[in-house]
């Protein structure tokens, strides 16, 4: 097929005409998305964060380059899909996550999470929930210490365990640069917190989960532009609230409202910017709905009864295992079609 | 399958290795290679299992009728794996504890049966032995890169010595199932990354894409 042929008559299966949109300038907006979080995530936590955001990412690209380089193809970096991995990876961890580790989930996010699949395009599930799982499963300790926001000397000094030396074990942190989530606390100390001030991005977490308020402005952005489905994010949204509502109905005492469970973990930026990945979701609209509602649904699910203490993360991952079959069950119809007689 | 002019004990040892190339045996090798040693004693027990069975069987090859051969290779097998039970039972009780019943399991390992019936049955008694141990020796081989990932990873030691100090940060997943995978995974991906290397000039993906078309 490189055979040159001078064209005279180029026919060609439709779409004939194409929009302005193209891939690269949609994972660039996307990156324009996530850097104001990541200056949020910058000013919580100071230093430590932007080290580990530059880590993350620049390891999700040099790992994209090397493993196009290594297969004999063309280097896919320029099309910004790396970029966001990195910085979704990043913004994911907790800020004082262990660099050696943040540069273990890079490669692991890239490599396997994307290039074996064949890359953009053809990865199964978001690749930094691949790397961000693997880190779990196999540093947990590490991803579940959380740093307080705004520590008074953050702009000059690491958060101790960011400079943890490769293959050690991270030093026991002093209690002053610890803390726990608000849902760790629910859990585990059945303590409540007000949720509102966690709108506006005042508690402990992972670097770029908490300013919700941001985090939605960010995604209207790209849904203003065109550039996401908002379908997605309302019905994970809308999941996890009516879940959340009627799990606090059956027992107040032990199951938080829906404003608190909205608020808190990574509901809000896994809901915009994981679970909306549009490779690993379902493309049609009614799919969408389905995929969405289930993933709030399981995200609650885990939080509530589950082991653990958030479980947006394994939810997503589910979610995205789910889209090919999802897809498969909610064909569209096409324009004038019939449903045959005797269907159902 | 094999030609009378190879090697049989290299055959088995690398270029048919029954875990990176024939992908038999993959219920130890998932289950027991958390440890260099678990590894290493899993294989060699196979090994040890695979030449009595492959000489048993091909001495008497001709003896044996056709309908009842799968039965009388395994109680051969049986025989074996219940001395070689023994015999790690004497060795080492920890050893024994760890393998538990992938021990006892040996007796219906794929690799087993799959040499009786594609070698031991159609060759001689010295070629059948030079398989087994080939074989045998390439499963260990395999087991044990499998182990020596999962342990230096996993618990940041080898055989049991520890490589990095007391502040090593083990990656527990390597030690549990998933790693197990894992490790094959990257394993099976190496070994056929190289083989493909080795028969021609590394293609691109592009070459592929072309060659299809």
């Amino acid at each position: 097929m490189t055979t040159e042929t001078t064209t005279i008559l180029e026919v060609r299966s439709s779409p004939h005409l194409h929009g302005p949109l193209s891939v690269d300038k949609i994972m660039r907006n996307v990156v324009y998305a996530l850097l104001p979080l990541a200056a949020f995530a910058i000013w919580n936590f100071g230093l430590s964060a932007a080290l580990l955001l530059t880590i993350t990412t620049a390891t999700c690209i040099l790992t994209e380059h090397a493993g196009c380089r290594l297969s004999g193809n063309r280097s896919t970096v320029n099309d910004w899909s790396a970029t966001i991995t990195g910085l979704l990876l990043g913004l994911a961890l907790p800020p004082g996550y262990p660099l050696w580790m943040a540069v273990v989930g890079g490669l692991i996010a890239i490599a396997p999470g994307k290039l074996l699949f064949g890359g953009l395009g053809s990865n199964v599930f978001n690749p930094a929930l691949v790397g961000r799982a693997f880190l779990q499963a196999a540093f947990p300790v590490a991803i579940s210490t959380y740093t307080p926001a705004g520590l008074a000397n953050r702009f000059t000094e690491f958060i101790p365990t960011t400079l943890t030396a490769p293959l050690m074990k991270p030093a026991a942190m002093l209690d002053a640069f610890t803390s726990a989530t608000p849902l760790v606390m629910l859990k585990f100390d059945h303590l409540y917190s007000d949720p509102w001030p966690m709108f506006w991005g005042q508690r402990s977490g992972s670097s770029g989960e908490m300013p919700g308020f941001l985090i939605l402005l960010c995604g209207a952005y790209l849904v203003a532009r065109k550039m996401m489905d908002w379908r997605i994010t309302a019905a994970m949204l809308a999941g996890a609230i009516a879940t959340a509502t009627l799990f606090h109905l059956a027992n107040p005492q032990a199951y938080p409202d829906a404003i608190f469970t909205l608020f808190t973990g990574g509901l809000l930026f896994g809901a915009t910017f994981m679970a909306t990945d549009p490779v690993a979701s379902p493309v049609t609209p009614r799919g969408m709905w389905i995929y969405g509602i289930l993933m709030g649904f399981l995200t609650v699910l885990i939080r509530n009864v589950g082991g653990l203490p958030e479980g947006v993360m394994y939810a997503i991952l589910l979610g995205n295992a789910l889209s090919p079959l999802i897809d498969k069950l909610t064909p569209p119809r096409p324009y004038g079609a019939r449903k045959p007689a005797g269907a159902k | 399958m094999s030609q009378p002019q190879d090697n049989p004990l290299l055959n088995g040892l690398w270029k048919e290795n029954p875990t990176f190339v024939q992908v038999l045996g993959m219920c130890p090798t998932l289950a027991v290679t958390n440890s260099v040693r678990n590894a290493l004693a899993m294989g060699l027990a196979t090994t040890f299992v695979l030449v009595c069975s492959n000489g048993l069987i091909s001495m008497i090859r001709h003896q044996v009728p056709k309908q009842v051969r799968i039965a009388t290779y395994i109680a051969i097998a049986a025989t074996a794996v219940t001395v070689t039970d023994y015999v790690v039972k004497a060795i080492s009780i920890d050893i024994y504890k760890a393998l538990g019943p992938f021990l006892a399991l040996i007796v219906v390992n794929c690799i087993i049966l799959a040499r009786a019936e594609a070698f031991a049955a159609k060759n001689s008694v010295g070629r059948s032995l030079m398989d087994g141990l080939g074989n045998g020796l390439g499963f260990t081989l395999g087991l044990t890169l499998l182990g020596t990932v999962r342990e230096v990873l996993g618990a940041g030691s080898f055989l049991g010595l520890s490589l990095f100090g007391p502040h090593f940060e083990p990656w527990v997943l390597f030690l549990l199932p998933p790693g197990g995978f894992i490790t094959l995974a990257a394993w099976l991906l190496i070994f056929a990354w190289y083989k493909e290397r080795k028969t021609k000039p590394a293609p691109s993906a592009q070459d592929l894409l072309d060659a299809r078309s």
